[in-house]
């Protein structure tokens, strides 16, 4: 279970986050939504702590990782994180990028990972990319990559950054797909997207930021079809 | 990239020892007018006579090669630790790494060299030998200059590289040398190239301080001899010639750097 308390974030003078109180239980499935420069990424970010918030608490598990005394890799090891731009290592092949982490991380036998890691490819349908560059991958296909990369630090939460916008259209679907059969594992999800459709769909709840703050929170069914504040009235205006 | 490392290694092992076994006295006798004297008008060049001195040219050779090799992985090293200096964090490593660059770059090599080899005995009190200087003085020198190569190469990676990394739990170290090194070598493959290339021509100043280098040889075969053009012009060639060869290597491992990567 996630707990964010009261976040705030700043570069400067400018505030990015404006005091955001979310709580996402365990094996929940949060959408996170709003216009682009409403702080959704930075909130996501904040989460693994590629952004340091300036104030605020966030609760893992009823452990505050703000705390300095936190081994912020370990918190880490246990939320995925999947990004806009799929950030995949270049110079590592398919198999590589999956190996990595779990090879400098954990105690655990190189056969037994590249098993694992090879049962997490054909999950996402890439098993014959295993040793292929991620330069020859298309754009689906890298962030097909980049899901099962994450997946294979077996986390127990996954943070998906955007996982769409960066595709062409008709790769859309298949990355989707993937996200969508990971649902069904029961973990946990916090998903910034601009795929209302898909959204509606596949979240238990919606959070549409604004401006800094979590403007409303809700189920997707009331969401999308009844929003409360005129800011999300409008949003879903032009979404839809 | 183990096969990566391996041909690296390969190459700097043939870089050292090829040269100095393929041209060590084979027992072959060239005769003395292997080389013919050419005569044009008044321009009378006596190459035979330069010929005598092969060994002192090849022991040149030798050392030329052993001072540039031995210096550009001594610069490399003190280069990838200094670079990471100036990308840290921590303020007071990057300010020496800042001004130790400055004092390299600022300062002539032969300058360096001299304060090397003449003035640290008087300080100390021991003699260095010219080998020991020369190697020194070039690393720290070559050192300085890779530091800003690869520092442009670090900052070259996309901050994703890194966000990502550290995502999977991996620390910042291991990222650091896994992640954003490996990469940035790549990218700044070519600088790296000149800074070899401008190194080993630059080991001809070692002659000022009386080692047997390539250049020293030629003036010891000038004064031998009264003859300056030949034995220069050969000096010439045989830098050249190595020039080329580390372009060539150059080129290699780029086109199978390129063939891993494509993105």
């Amino acid at each position: 279970m996630i707990e964010v308390r009261n976040l705030k974030k700043n570069y400067g003078d400018l505030e990015v986050l404006k005091g955001i109180n979310l709580t996402i239980e365990t094996g929940q499935i949060v959408a996170i939504i709003g216009p682009s420069g409403s702080g959704k990424s930075t909130l996501l970010r904040c989460m693994n702590l590629l952004e340091f918030p300036s104030a605020g608490e966030i609760l893992i598990d009823d452990q505050d990782i703000l705390n300095k005394t936190v081994n912020i890799q370990q918190v880490r090891e246990n939320i995925g994180m999947v990004f806009q731009h799929f950030n995949l290592f270049p110079h590592k092949t398919v198999m590589e990028n999956m190996m990595y982490a779990p090879l400098k991380t954990k105690k655990i036998e190189k056969s037994e990972i590249n098993e694992k890691c090879l049962q997490l490819l054909k999950k996402v349908g890439l098993e014959e990319k295993a040793d292929v560059y991620p330069g020859k991958l298309s754009g689906g296909q890298k962030q097909r990559a980049a899901i099962a990369r994450a997946l294979a630090m077996e986390p127990n939460t996954l943070l998906f950054d955007e996982p769409t916008s960066a595709l062409d259209p008709e790769m859309v679907k298949e990355v989707l797909v993937v996200i969508k059969d990971l649902v069904k594992t029961g973990i946990t999800m916090a998903l910034v997207t601009h795929e209302m459709s898909f959204a509606r769909e596949i979240a238990d709840k919606v959070c549409f930021v604004d401006a800094g703050n979590i403007a409303e929170e809700a189920s997707p069914a009331d969401f999308f079809t009844h929003p409360k504040s005129e800011r999300a009235k409008l949003f879903l205006e032009k979404m839809l | 990239m183990l096969k990566h490392k391996k041909i690296i290694l390969i190459i700097c092992f043939l870089f050292i020892f090829t040269p100095v076994a393929a041209f060590a006295d084979t027992g072959v006798v060239i005769p003395h007018d292997f080389m013919p004297n050419f005569v044009i008008g008044d321009i009378n060049l006596q190459f035979g006579r330069i010929l005598p001195y092969k060994k002192v040219f090849l022991n040149g050779l030798s050392n030329t090669l052993k001072i540039t090799a031995i210096s550009l992985i001594g610069g490399t090293v003190l280069g990838v630790l200094l670079s990471i200096a100036k990308v840290s964090n921590i303020r007071i490593l990057k300010l020496f790494a800042q001004f130790y660059t400055s004092i390299f770059r600022g300062t002539p090599l032969m300058v360096q060299l001299f304060l090397v080899y003449f003035a640290t005995p008087q300080l100390t009190g021991y003699d260095i030998p010219p080998f020991i200087a020369a190697v020194v003085s070039f690393s720290l020198n070559s050192g300085a200059y890779i530091s800003e190569i690869l520092r442009g190469g670090i900052e070259s990676i996309d901050s994703g590289q890194v966000e990502a990394s550290l995502a999977l739990g991996v620390g910042r170290r291991d990222t650091m040398f896994d992640i954003v090194i490996p990469q940035a070598l790549r990218s700044v493959l070519p600088a790296l190239v000149n800074e070899a290339i401008a190194l080993l021509k630059d080991s001809s100043l070692v002659s000022t301080i009386g080692m047997l280098d390539m250049m020293r040889a030629s003036q010891t075969a000038m004064n031998a001899t009264y003859l300056a053009f030949e034995p220069f012009l050969v000096v010439a060639v045989m830098y050249y010639i190595l020039v080329m060869f580390l372009n060539f290597v150059a080129k290699e491992l780029e086109r199978r750097l390129k063939k891993s990567d494509r993105s």
